[in-house]
């Protein structure tokens, strides 16, 4: 008996999200259906659009990077029991900092100028979510509220920033460009896109929260301090220093998504950088079940939809059924807590 | 559990069948029959059968989770019986919802206020029922309507007040009123000293007696025995979801009652050499703690443990238990006094220093405190030594070591079933507690602070848990044992201490007291009092 209920837990990380993407697909067929489209084309289409040539899957890979990064930051304040809304915010601060360290770098050659931005970029990242978990423990403020409100702030300073001191000739709201040691180096180009090594950073991201999570004091501490706070103070766990650390963490990771922007994709600070990826990063933390694996294996199937949505668009059918299908995934894996709680509810009554 | 009982089956088997053999409760005003409440895991209510006579005030007591509070829930149709009926004024009544308590003419003050805090007390009397003008709220009859009640019950308060400006007396006031408001000729007050002082405890006891003589019918939970004995006319003793008694307060005693609302005789005895006892490991000087309200639960509580002994301490639940082991173990701030550990002063350091100086603590909730239930067994051991050496080198967890420790514990202490990787919210409840008491014994503290080790645990666990106990104990470990379970102070401390609002009563030896001395301090009288009057 409890050894299944282990086995159906273990599987249901698996099991709930791949189940959620399915009938999502199923659903957005009918929806196809129903507006006279032909499912079938529209999901080749979609599948060409994402893996079908190089181009696509060197797009997919660039879109899957930040979008990795985010749903690990968003994810590993979960698993401290922090909802970190302010993931945008941070990525805002993090990019525009190793903005600002990237080109001052021309002199430095780029064995120290990459980790030395990259640095920059995950502190700046990390310190702006700080401030929203020292509100929390200091203040009692719900991070939830403080990091939404810090992201607003974050916007302003970089609009400010990049129309003002740090501002690209020519009087554009954008910032210079870092210099070339600071830019990472591509793998691939095809035509007008490239494939910069940011993935494999994004990749490492994923494996070092993963061991940091599993293997170490403090992903042990967070997690209890997340699971119960009591159990943990108990323990003699400090709440308050986990809590401002876990935010710092999940602010550094959304500060590295940002940099991997600036270093890999735009190489300089743009006010649509960020767009709306932070947000997305709930999405994707949700969908692989704040797992760093299932994060990255969801950030994957996000930016491949999206990548794909293109052709599909061009096969005629509207890209935006991908909103929908995203939609329902999320709304199925959400509702299916609801579902499990009250079958757990249910056999706790009926045990009595 | 029969045995506990028996002496007063007698009282309790008369009654019930007077009552049942004429069938004509008409003199009543509620009577509650073999009312049956099962909860997941607990039968809350075992064949409950309760008397409320028109115009008395009738005490409901026990201890906390003996069920007063489920019963009386489903009088007021908070939740419904398994089985069972309910008569009011002799007139079986269906109460499904509190809808169909305020029609029956039944109100209730709960422990916790449910009153808006921003709102005026007319608004709070009023909510859900206001008198209205055409569309508009007629406020000022409202506000007649209060000053009549306050005037004919003595319940004096500002009607325009707002109340979180009034003190918690006066917020009380409010709850009956609120009651009175919707015709109430029935109150059910529930544990309603708890949050008052002594004179607003004393302004209470005038309010209900003026209720009695206007013809309203009181049903009290309490728990402290003084007050039954001050206000009320009979009372109806529970323990462990059964009546163990009925009486009429003018033909009985504190003592009685004590012994009513404990259980009589130990049946436990856990075998046990004389403890081996060494120096002084652990002191408490004059401590003061204030629980969550905010009000002192702790009032300069002064005690010593020796290494090698266990020091029981006996009471009643809710008598600043809770928040003096809190304090021990630093999970709560010491206001006032010394907390002292190996001849050091640890008042206000924290949990972390003091496990580390060889403090463990077995917390009184096991699912709050003692356990992160979406943690498998393996994490849950090392709760508290998670950066030890043993477990962590810097930063690292030593996994294969985690695994190895947790094995040998499970297969140590029998924890079923025995595997490491279940979440410890699978665990049944004995089992959990195993892996508590597993866990802070291989820590090897010097002392241990232990509350509640077997609340709700079969035969089976608590047998073994004592024998843990005592077996640490004999390797001198001194240890702290809080509880509410007399059997289980007399039969495992050397020395017994009694607390009452926040304070020692005294302190006996389990062979030189008896039952009937500590039900006595634990109602409030102080050993020094008692020793007098025999002698």
């Amino acid at each position: 008996m409890v050894s299944r209920l282990k086995k159906f837990y273990m599987n249901d990380k698996i099991i709930v999200p791949v189940i959620a993407v399915v009938v999502s697909l199923f659903i957005a067929a009918i929806v196809m259906l129903l507006i006279g489209k032909n499912p079938f084309i529209a999901y080749g289409a979609l599948i060409y659009g994402a893996f079908g040539t190089e181009g696509a899957l060197i797009n997919n890979i660039m879109k899957a990077t930040p979008l990795i990064l985010t749903g690990l930051a968003v994810g590993f304040g979960f698993r401290a029991g922090l909802f970190n809304i302010g993931a945008n915010g941070q990525l805002i601060i993090g990019a525009l900092l190793a903005t600002y360290v990237g080109a001052h770098m021309s002199t430095f050659p780029f064995y120290l100028s990459i980790p030395l931005t990259l640095a920059v970029g995950m502190v700046g990242g990390a310190l702006w979510a700080a401030i929203a978990g020292w509100l929390k423990v200091a203040r009692g403020a719900h991070e939830v509220i403080t990091t939404i409100m810090l992201n607003y702030v974050a916007v302003f300073i970089a609009n400010f920033v990049v129309n003002g001191p740090f501002q690209a000739p020519g009087g554009v709201p954008k910032s210079p460009e870092i210099a070339y040691s600071a830019r990472f180096p591509d793998l691939l180009t095809t035509g007008a896109t490239w494939l910069s090594a940011g993935i494999f950073v994004a990749l490492a991201a994923v494996a070092v929260v993963y061991v940091i999570i599993e293997k170490t004091k403090t992903g042990y501490e967070v997690k209890a301090v997340g699971l119960n706070p009591y159990a943990a103070e108990y323990g003699g766990i400090s709440i308050s220093k986990n809590t401002i650390l876990a935010m710092a963490i999940s602010g550094a990771l959304a500060g590295l998504a940002g940099t991997m922007q600036v270093m890999g994709v735009y190489y300089r600070y743009l006010g649509s950088l960020g767009g709306g990826m932070g947000f997305d990063g709930i999405t994707i933390a949700l969908i692989g079940q704040n797992d760093p694996i299932g994060i990255a294996f969801a950030a994957f199937l996000i930016s491949s939809i999206r990548t794909g949505s293109n052709q599909m668009q061009i096969a005629g059918v509207s890209k935006n059924i991908v909103i929908i299908i995203q939609g329902i995934i999320i709304f199925l894996v959400a509702a299916n807590r609801l579902v499990k709680s009250l079958m757990f509810w249910k056999k706790g009554a009926e045990e009595a | 559990m029969v045995g506990e009982i028996f002496p007063y089956l007698f009282v309790f088997e008369r009654m019930v069948f007077v009552e049942k053999g004429k069938k004509d409760y008409s003199d009543y005003a509620v009577v509650m029959e073999q009312i049956v409440k099962k909860f997941p895991g607990v039968l809350a209510n075992d064949h409950v059968d309760l008397f409320v006579k028109r115009g008395e005030i009738h005490a409901l007591v026990g201890e906390n989770g003996a069920g007063k509070t489920t019963l009386m829930s489903q009088l007021y149709g908070l939740i419904n019986p398994n089985s069972g009926k309910i008569y009011i004024n002799g007139v079986e009544t269906k109460i499904k919802n509190p809808n169909d308590a305020i029609t029956a003419k039944i109100g209730m003050v709960h422990q916790h206020f449910m009153l808006v805090d921003r709102l005026s007390v007319v608004e709070n009397v009023v909510l859900g029922m206001e008198p209205s003008r055409g569309p508009f709220f007629a406020i000022d009859k409202a506000r007649d309507q209060i000053k009549k009640l306050s005037k004919r019950f003595g319940l004096y308060v500002e009607p325009n007040a707002i109340i979180e400006d009034l003190p918690v007396g006066s917020q009380q006031r409010v709850e009956i009123i609120k009651v009175l408001y919707r015709g109430a000729e029935i109150l059910v007050l529930d544990e309603p000293t708890a949050v008052l002082t002594p004179q607003e405890t004393e302004e209470l006891f005038k309010i209900l007696r003026t209720l009695k003589s206007q013809g309203k019918t009181i049903i009290f939970i309490t728990h402290k025995l003084h007050e039954i004995m001050a206000v009320t006319d009979s009372v109806t003793v529970m323990r462990l979801g059964k009546v163990t008694g009925i009486v009429k307060t003018s033909e009985t005693n504190s003592r009685e009652l004590a012994r009513m609302m404990v259980g009589r005789d130990v049946l436990l005895r856990v075998e046990k050499d004389k403890a081996k006892v060494g120096t002084e490991i652990f002191k408490v000087e004059d401590l003061h703690v204030k629980e969550n309200r905010g009000i002192e639960a702790v009032k300069g509580v002064n005690l010593s443990v020796r290494r090698g002994e266990i020091v029981g301490v006996a009471g009643v639940a809710g008598n600043g238990q809770t928040e003096l082991v809190e304090a021990i173990t630093g999970l709560r701030k010491v206001e006032e006094g010394h907390v002292i550990f190996k001849k050091t002063n640890i008042t206000n350091i924290s949990p972390k220093r003091r496990r580390e100086m060889g403090m463990g603590h077995i917390p009184e909730d096991r699912l709050k405190h003692g356990l992160v239930t979406s943690f498998p067994l393996y994490y849950n051991f090392i709760l508290g030594r998670h950066d030890s050496p043993q477990f962590c080198d810097g930063s690292f967890l030593k996994m294969p070591e985690i695994k190895r420790s947790s094995e040998e514990l499970v297969k140590r202490f029998d924890v079923r079933p025995p595997s490491i990787d279940i979440l410890g919210a699978n665990l049944s409840g004995g089992n959990q507690q195993k892996v508590i008491i597993a866990r802070e014994f291989s820590f090897n503290p010097d002392f241990m602070a232990v509350a509640q080790p077997t609340r709700g645990l079969d035969i089976g666990a608590i047998e073994f848990i004592h024998k843990t106990i005592i077996s640490m104990r004999d390797k001198g470990v001194g240890i702290l044992l809080v509880s509410m379970e007399l059997e289980e102070i007399f039969s495992l401390s050397d020395r017994i201490l009694v607390m009452y609002e926040g304070q020692i009563m005294g302190e006996v030896t389990p062979d030189a007291t008896s039952t009937e001395e500590i039900g006595l301090m634990m109602a409030g009288h102080r050993l020094e009092d008692l020793r007098a009057q025999e002698a």
